[in-house]
């Protein structure tokens, strides 16, 4: 099915300079994997990085450097890709028995949490509801995957912050419309949804977000700080 | 704002004084003459010459770096020496708009260097102009020695990956082609959604920071961007 809701070209605009952080990058690399659309905007835009580095105007680098470079390059042979590109983030390398509609997680994503949704240990969040927070390193935004029981809703809630939630298992709906399997919702402090599971099955969510969000309904703003979202 | 990296340049007294002066009235040395002679004197970051004359003289040199890059994925040396005294000056101005101070930038200049060695067989000119291509190495490297994250990124090979349905138009055109007609489009842009592209991949800030740069409302950013954008979209034939 095709996706109907992207990213603004302005955080395309953000991961194709370089300048966003490393949790929101999450959020759009895992969104590119499921969408070819937004990829092909990417490439626009990384087209214009290029573009712009053709005119700038020289800086003299040191003499010795291109002997550095060729140095570096005799130590290690020839110029074919040799596997010495390393993450520090183990790659996931999915059973190739399993069909790709079976997989959930996205490779960005899976990377991050080890696997894909099978081997997940989820959290227990309340209103039914569980999270998985995913480990990375920042000071305000947080990742964390969603999973919101069939035909339930998520608590009424505004945003302190901005927010991004990419759909990877069943589906959302709110008053702004339905989000499916890729589908991005960006918010900001002025979206005001309450977000509700489509019947027909579990929606599992990347969320990411750069503040907590603020649920209206006193109950839940008192459990709120418990739940850590 | 978190979403932003904090990079920031900082003068230090191992930059070339050319730099400095770069930095300061923005995009080019009021002390280096050009080498068709003129000379500027505009200051607040805008453009000696403007960007748009800039990018219509790079055409000719770029075809010629495709091919020099596609002779160094067979491990020509000559080629590799020419695409390394086009590209490194301009990737170490590139570095220290970004906020590395030498020797940091030289050093990610160098790693971009040897990356471009590395996997120069993955570069295919009918996907990408070798500017472009080198565009993203250099990027990663900075963002893995400068700011020290990772960069999360799509998995060709992830079996989750969803394929292009099919070709689309604007793959009829070589990526030099591409290239050349996105230069020409820039070119025509007006001048505040030029400086907004300009902000965003050489002052290494995300968008909320560009519009406090240039004092501006957020909004007025976004639709900038926005504008441009699908200036693009509509000149490459995109399906949007």
């Amino acid at each position: 099915m095709t996706i109907q809701h992207h990213p603004s070209d302005e955080l395309l605009l953000d991961y194709a300079s370089g300048s966003l952080n490393e949790v929101w990058s999450l959020g759009i690399a895992t969104h590119l994997a499921l969408c070819p659309t937004c990829r092909q905007t990417l490439a626009r835009l990384e087209c214009i990085g290029g573009a712009l580095i053709e005119t700038l105007p020289t800086s003299q680098v040191s003499d010795s450097l291109f002997d550095r470079v060729m140095g570096r390059i005799d130590m290690v042979g020839g110029n074919t890709s040799d596997g010495l590109e390393t993450s520090s983030v183990e790659t996931w390398h999915a059973d190739p028995e399993q069909c790709h509609t079976d997989i959930t997680l996205p490779n960005p994503v899976r990377k991050y949490v080890g696997g894909d949704i099978d081997i997940l240990e989820w959290e227990k969040l309340g209103f039914g509801a569980h999270q998985l927070r995913i480990p990375i390193d920042e000071t305000q935004a947080t990742a964390r995957l969603l999973r919101i029981p069939a035909g339930r809703p998520v608590p009424e809630h505004s945003h302190n912050g901005a927010e991004l939630t990419l759909v990877l298992r069943g589906a959302f709906f709110d008053s702004t419309g339905t989000y499916r399997r890729g589908d991005l919702q960006e918010a900001d402090e002025n979206l005001e949804h309450q977000p509700r599971a489509e019947a027909s099955e579990d929606c599992i969510c990347l969320v990411i977000t750069d503040a907590p969000l603020r649920f209206k309904s006193v109950a839940a703003r008192l459990v709120q700080p418990l739940l850590g979202i | 704002m978190n979403r932003i990296s904090e990079t920031r340049f900082q003068a230090t007294d191992s930059i070339a004084p050319e730099v400095l002066c770069c930095q300061n009235i923005g995009y080019e040395s009021s002390k280096t003459a050009r080498p068709d002679g003129q000379r500027s004197s505009n200051m607040n970051g805008s453009y000696k010459v403007p960007l748009s004359d800039r990018l219509r003289k790079t055409s000719k040199v770029a075809a010629n770096m495709d091919e020099e890059l596609v002779a160094v994925s067979r491990a020509d040396k000559r080629a590799f020496k020419a695409i390394f005294e086009h590209f490194s000056p301009r990737l170490k101005s590139f570095m220290l708009r970004q906020g590395a101070e030498m020797p940091l930038a030289e050093e990610i200049v160098q790693e971009t260097m040897v990356k471009v060695w590395r996997k120069a067989d993955q570069f295919n000119p009918s996907k990408a102009s070798a500017s472009t291509w080198i565009f993203t190495i250099a990027r990663n490297v900075r963002i893995d020695l400068l700011r020290k994250i990772n960069r999360p990124e799509p998995d060709m090979n992830d079996p989750a990956f969803v394929d292009e349905p099919q070709a689309h138009p604007a793959d009829i055109l070589s990526a030099e082609q591409q290239a050349a007609r996105l230069r020409n489009v820039i070119a025509e842009l007006p001048e505040d959604q030029q400086n907004v592209l300009r902000l965003a991949f050489f002052e290494d800030k995300a968008h909320p920071e560009v519009a406090s740069e240039l004092g501006i409302p957020l909004g007025t950013v976004k639709s900038r961007v926005r504008l441009a954008v699908k200036r693009i979209r509509k000149e490459l034939g995109d399906i949007v």
